[in-house]
């Protein structure tokens, strides 16, 4: 079987340049992510996960080293190009949900296609509309990011990293802001969609978490210490049914 | 993005922050709607000043005398003795581009006709001054070149003096009134002309042979004034050089010598008159524009804060796929949606102002087309002006530090 590969990272390094001072955030990262993996990014703050994250979400771009996306260098593309490939190759997931404020649900999904000329309003609605259901908020199109609870917001913001069908998820602390229960509602629709197929790379630094993903890179100190397969990956949804049913609801 | 779903974004986002969009949008709007007013009463004033000088003839040349001897103490033009019959004659011999002539002497004092009266001025004239001044009979007739030539004592009235005179709506002709101690048989009437743009009354007159008038009541052999009239408007430069070579024949003045007469055509008037209207009307709108800078200066203030307000939105714009000109276009969309709206409610204002002006301030006012283009355009150039900088900023932004902005 060929494997699809979606990432290629080798020997990547991230230099900051602080007045007279170079700060070093990635000295040499090396690792690949197949299509369907369900990876977990851990390290502790100043392991570098925040550099390694907008490296690999097409924000930024390594000082050395290689990052092809889905075959694609990213060295060699302009401000623009890289806009591009964020529009159509990458669904971000952000700790705060970074929904449009006063807009609806259906128009902060549709967000990312109104930035891709190639689709028009009636597919792009469409497209929202199979967005949400898969994220089963069939019945909140019009509902703001107000009116909704965290995780139904993290819910829409998943919706929206969806709707472009990208070859890769990108989720960065997207359980932080959300308690346990919640946390486990969204790792259940992450394990979910990877079983249809998607990749996804989780950032986190909650162990708990990571036991959910079949994979897991461990940063610290800017390097790799650490890159091992789950073999006793847990099921979100069992975690949840085992969860004691709380007052609070 | 596509244009269009720009241009919705825009006004949703107006939408959002109404009060803040209209008083942004202040600025422009009274910009606009001032130099809109201003224009269209400048272009108003200078219409009817157009229009009444019009009316008092486009050809009509005035001849005044004139000293400009150093020296002594000078009087007032009209009381010169310089102008008599003899030039009448001159002129009349000599002058190809002059159609008619007629000599003024004038002098007021009281009319009456059995208990009423009315203070007046009296007009001698020749029968042309009608013609020259556009002045037309009513009812009767004018007094002939006869009655001219024999002084006779007829007269012909204004419509002020008609109803001052004949309060109870007497019919004049034939009546025999009196300026000062002259009888004179009234022979006709004249339309009513109205107020004059300096505020005279033009209706308030009696007209009579200058003969008369000179024999019975000035006393003189002066004229206060003489009227002629070019044989085209084209002709009245050629007609004044005449009038001035003619008139220094016959007063007998030597070279180098100033004239003792002045020469003045409707032309020029109109031309001095108009260019004061022009000059109070740049200078009104000059004042207006200042208005639209610092309006603009309004929309670069509040796009700056709105950019800086919405810095995650920007960068979140930016992770999901925004170009930097997709974010340039949002921003400056907004701000020109800011300035045209503000434009449209500026034109529809300044066009109520110029159609209520007219009856509380009874000031004349015609909006042109002209204003209302120019001012919309100074519109859209003042909201990309003034929106693009803030567009900029924002298109240039980093999206990782856009993304952590708190």
């Amino acid at each position: 079987m060929i494997v699809n590969k979606i990432l290629e990272i080798h020997d990547v390094k991230r230099e900051f340049v602080m007045g007279d001072q170079i700060v070093r955030a990635l000295k040499g990262v090396s690792f690949d992510v197949n299509a369907g993996e369900f990876l977990t990014i851990m390290g502790s703050s100043g392991s570098g996960k925040t550099t390694l994250l907008n490296m690999l979400g097409c924000l930024d771009k390594p000082t050395e080293g290689i990052y092809m996306l889905d075959n694609v260098n990213i060295k060699d593309l302009s401000r623009d190009e890289l806009a591009r490939l964020r529009n159509t190759k990458i669904g971000f997931v952000f700790q705060a949900y970074n929904l449009l404020p006063r807009t609806t649900a259906l128009e902060n999904v549709e967000l990312p296609l109104m930035y891709n000329p190639a689709i028009g309003a009636k597919e792009r609605k469409d497209r929202a509309i199979a967005a949400l259901e898969a994220v089963k908020l069939g019945d909140r199109f019009d509902h703001t990011p107000n009116q909704l609870s965290g995780g139904q917001q993290q819910r829409v913001a998943i919706a929206r990293a969806l709707v472009n069908e990208p070859v890769m998820i990108l989720a960065d602390e997207a359980t932080g802001n959300l308690d346990t229960r919640t946390s486990y509602e969204i790792m259940s629709l992450m394990q979910d969609l990877n079983q249809n197929g998607k990749t996804i790379v989780f950032v986190t630094h909650e162990p708990d978490i990571a036991a959910f993903s079949s994979r897991t890179v461990m940063l610290k100190d800017g390097r790799v210490v650490k890159d091992t397969q789950n073999t006793k990956r847990r099921s979100a949804s069992e975690a949840l049914a085992g969860l004691p049913v709380s007052d609070d609801y | 993005m596509k244009i269009i779903n720009l241009i919705r974004l825009a006004i949703k986002a107006l939408q959002r922050n109404k009060l803040r969009a209209l008083l942004t949008m202040l600025g422009i709007i009274i910009g606009v709607a001032s130099v809109i007013t201003m224009m269209s009463i400048g272009e108003g004033s200078k219409q009817s000043i157009n229009a009444s000088l019009a009316s008092m003839g486009s050809n009509m040349i005035t001849i005044m005398p004139y000293s400009n001897e150093p020296g002594g103490a000078r009087m007032m033009g009209s009381s010169l003795k310089t102008l008599t019959s003899k030039d009448i004659d001159a002129l009349k011999a000599g002058a190809v581009d002059i159609a008619e002539i007629s000599p003024l002497v004038n002098s007021s004092g009281q009319s009456i006709n059995g208990a009423n009266n009315w203070p007046t001025s009296i007009q001698g004239v020749s029968p042309e001054y009608l013609d020259i001044r556009k002045l037309v009979v009513q009812d009767g007739i004018i007094f002939s070149d006869q009655d001219v030539r024999s002084s006779a004592k007829v007269c012909l009235l204004g419509k002020t003096v008609v109803d001052n005179l004949f309060p109870n709506g007497d019919d004049p002709i034939g009546k025999i009134i009196r300026f000062g101690k002259i009888p004179f048989q009234v022979i006709g009437t004249l339309v009513p002309k109205g107020t004059s743009n300096f505020g005279q009354d033009q209706d308030d007159i009696i007209i009579a042979p200058y003969t008369t008038v000179q024999k019975r009541i000035t006393s003189s052999i002066y004229f206060n004034q003489v009227y002629a009239s070019a044989t085209s408007e084209d002709a009245s430069d050629a007609a004044v050089a005449e009038i001035n070579t003619i008139l220094r024949a016959s007063h007998r003045l030597r070279e180098g010598q100033d004239n003792d007469f002045q020469v003045r055509t409707q032309a020029e008037l109109m031309t001095m008159m108009n260019s004061t209207s022009s000059m109070m009307t740049a200078l009104l709108t000059a004042v207006a524009s200042i208005s639209l800078v610092i309006g603009g200066i309004g929309i670069m203030n509040i796009m700056y804060v709105s950019v800086t307000e919405r810095t995650r939105e920007i960068g979140l714009r930016m992770s999901i796929g925004a170009r930097g000109i997709d974010i340039l276009l949002q921003f400056l969309i907004e701000a020109v949606m800011i300035s045209i709206t503000g434009g449209i409610i500026g034109v529809l204002l300044g066009i109520t102002a110029a159609i209520v002006v007219p009856s509380m301030l009874n000031w004349p006012t015609v909006i042109s087309e002209f204003s209302i283009v120019i001012s919309f355009l100074v519109c859209a150039i003042t909201g990309i002006f003034f929106g693009y900088y803030p567009a900029l900023k924002a298109s240039k932004l980093d999206p990782i530090e856009a993304l952590r902005y708190e």
